[in-house]
């Protein structure tokens, strides 16, 4: 690429310069509700998931194999066929299948057991002694669930939830270009179907800083929360 | 202060054949006294401590510990209960992302005290178990003595009349052994708690308590005084495991 199509190149993603900032709301709507319904429903999904577990609190082989089975089904769905399957569900929940919206509810039914799954690894680091300890001093379920197992394990939950944030920044592509929207349909209608490669290149770069971003808080946030 | 009146505990084993931990037992502890519990691997006295604060449920019998049948008690009541029992374990059971102060806290909090009161407390029982100057450190900064020493002073916390020490010192060097066995009768001294104590050591025994159960097979075999750091055993077991020590 010479000096003059440089430029050009630069004035092309210059005038994008609201598309760029649109899309980059998109994308941070989509993952924004995705990671919200993961924390909000999958959380409290995966630690059910893991105290049904066989000598667990509520051991219970029917819920933990029930619960097990539903998870690995959805996680079983390639992210696109999920989202297709679920255009009907999301039109009677939003009312439209189109926008970062829309897009959300097919992320969220993805990231609700990816997140379950996370959680319940999360856990099982917890050695079961110190649960056993605190249910020796009379600790009501809550507050072993609170105090002992979040508590225990929050920096492994922090690395989860790293892990769940990049994973659906590239899934929230995937939903862009099924009409979501955000950064990933935006390479995709400039930068291939109308052959602007600095808007490709630009994005992916966007992304890739983006992903760097977030692992390193993560990683910073976990590290310094475990006392372990 | 403790009555185990016909307990029985068994479990299943992965092949779908039952191994009794327990045969039909029944022991009674009085209060105020340090109360051993000794035989080899597999001879049920660990089940056999864990039946009094019912970690483990007995499949047949009643466990009353300070005139409470606990086998009886809803859900809630045994967790009332439980927190006149502390417990210490081998393994220490600190929660890592806790401070000491705030393991020794964590009992207090489930007791409902107020923040004032837990603060007072806790500065009690580290000075009870010489940690004043480690408060503020977490489990991971801790040697295994102090760690144990952490949990002597979380079982105390909430002035319990009995604490169940399970294997507290196989963790242990031979020299923190000693120093957590005085802290625990320090502590039956000074407060009169109920202590029972589980241990494959004669020495143990010896050292600290004042009467203790030979376990053999999930039975008690004999029970046997001690003054003096002489214990007097009758059964062959018991004379081969003094001797032994």
């Amino acid at each position: 690429m010479d000096a003059v199509s440089l430029n050009e190149a630069w004035v092309n993603l210059l005038s994008l310069a609201p598309e760029i900032g649109q899309a980059g709301l998109e994308t941070l709507i989509m993952l924004s509700i995705g990671l919200f319904s993961a924390l909000v429903l999958g959380g409290p999904l995966g630690i059910l998931l893991y105290l049904s577990q066989p000598g667990q609190m509520f051991a219970n082989r029917t819920l933990c194999g029930v619960l097990g089975w539903f998870v690995n089904l959805v996680r079983s769905f390639p992210f696109i066929i999920l989202l297709v399957t679920l255009g009907p569900l999301t039109r009677v929940l939003i009312g439209s299948t189109i926008g970062p919206v829309a897009a959300s509810v097919s992320l969220s039914f993805a990231a609700i057991p990816y997140f379950a799954r996370l959680v319940e690894q999360s856990l099982r680091e917890i050695p079961r002694g110190v649960i056993e300890a605190a249910e020796a001093m009379g600790a009501s379920p809550l507050r072993i669930i609170v105090s002992v197992l979040l508590n225990e394990a929050r920096s492994g939950l922090i690395s989860a939830l790293t892990i769940l944030t990049i994973s659906f920044l590239s899934y929230s592509s995937v939903a862009g270009v099924v009409g979501g929207g955000g950064i990933g349909d935006l390479a995709i209608r400039y930068g291939y179907y109308r052959f602007q490669t600095e808007v490709m290149v630009a994005m992916v770069l966007l992304l890739v800083v983006i992903v760097q971003v977030i692992q390193f808080a993560g990683n910073r946030l976990a590290a310094r929360l475990d006392k372990r | 202060m403790i009555h185990l009146n016909q307990v029985e505990k068994r479990f299943q084993h992965p092949d779908g054949g039952w191994f009794s931990a327990v045969q039909p037992t029944s022991l009674s502890i009085r209060a105020g006294e340090i109360f051993g519990l000794i035989g080899f691997s597999g001879a049920g006295k660990s089940t056999l401590l864990r039946l009094i604060n019912l970690l483990e449920r007995p499949d047949a019998g009643a466990v009353l510990v300070d005139g409470q049948d606990l086998t009886a008690l809803t859900s809630r009541q045994l967790r009332d209960a439980r927190q006149n029992i502390g417990m210490v374990f081998q393994q220490f059971n600190l929660m890592a992302n806790r401070t000491v102060a705030e393991n020794i806290a964590f009992p207090l909090e489930v007791a409902g005290w107020s923040k004032h009161d837990i603060r007072v407390r806790v500065a009690e029982c580290l000075d009870v178990v010489h940690l004043s100057d480690r408060a503020e450190h977490y489990p991971a900064q801790l040697s295994g003595g102090q760690k144990q020493r952490v949990g002597i002073a979380r079982a105390l916390a909430s002035r319990p009349k009995v604490i169940l020490a399970d294997e507290p010192t196989s963790a242990l060097d031979p020299r923190t052994t000693q120093s957590i066995l005085d802290c625990l009768s320090e502590i039956n001294q000074r407060f009169g708690v109920t202590v029972v104590i589980v241990t494959h050591e004669m020495g143990v025994i010896r050292s600290i308590c004042h009467r203790a159960a030979l376990l053999d097979k999930g039975e008690v075999v004999e029970i046997m005084d001690i003054a003096n750091g002489q214990v007097d055993a009758r059964s062959a077991l018991a004379v081969s495991l003094l001797e032994a020590a």
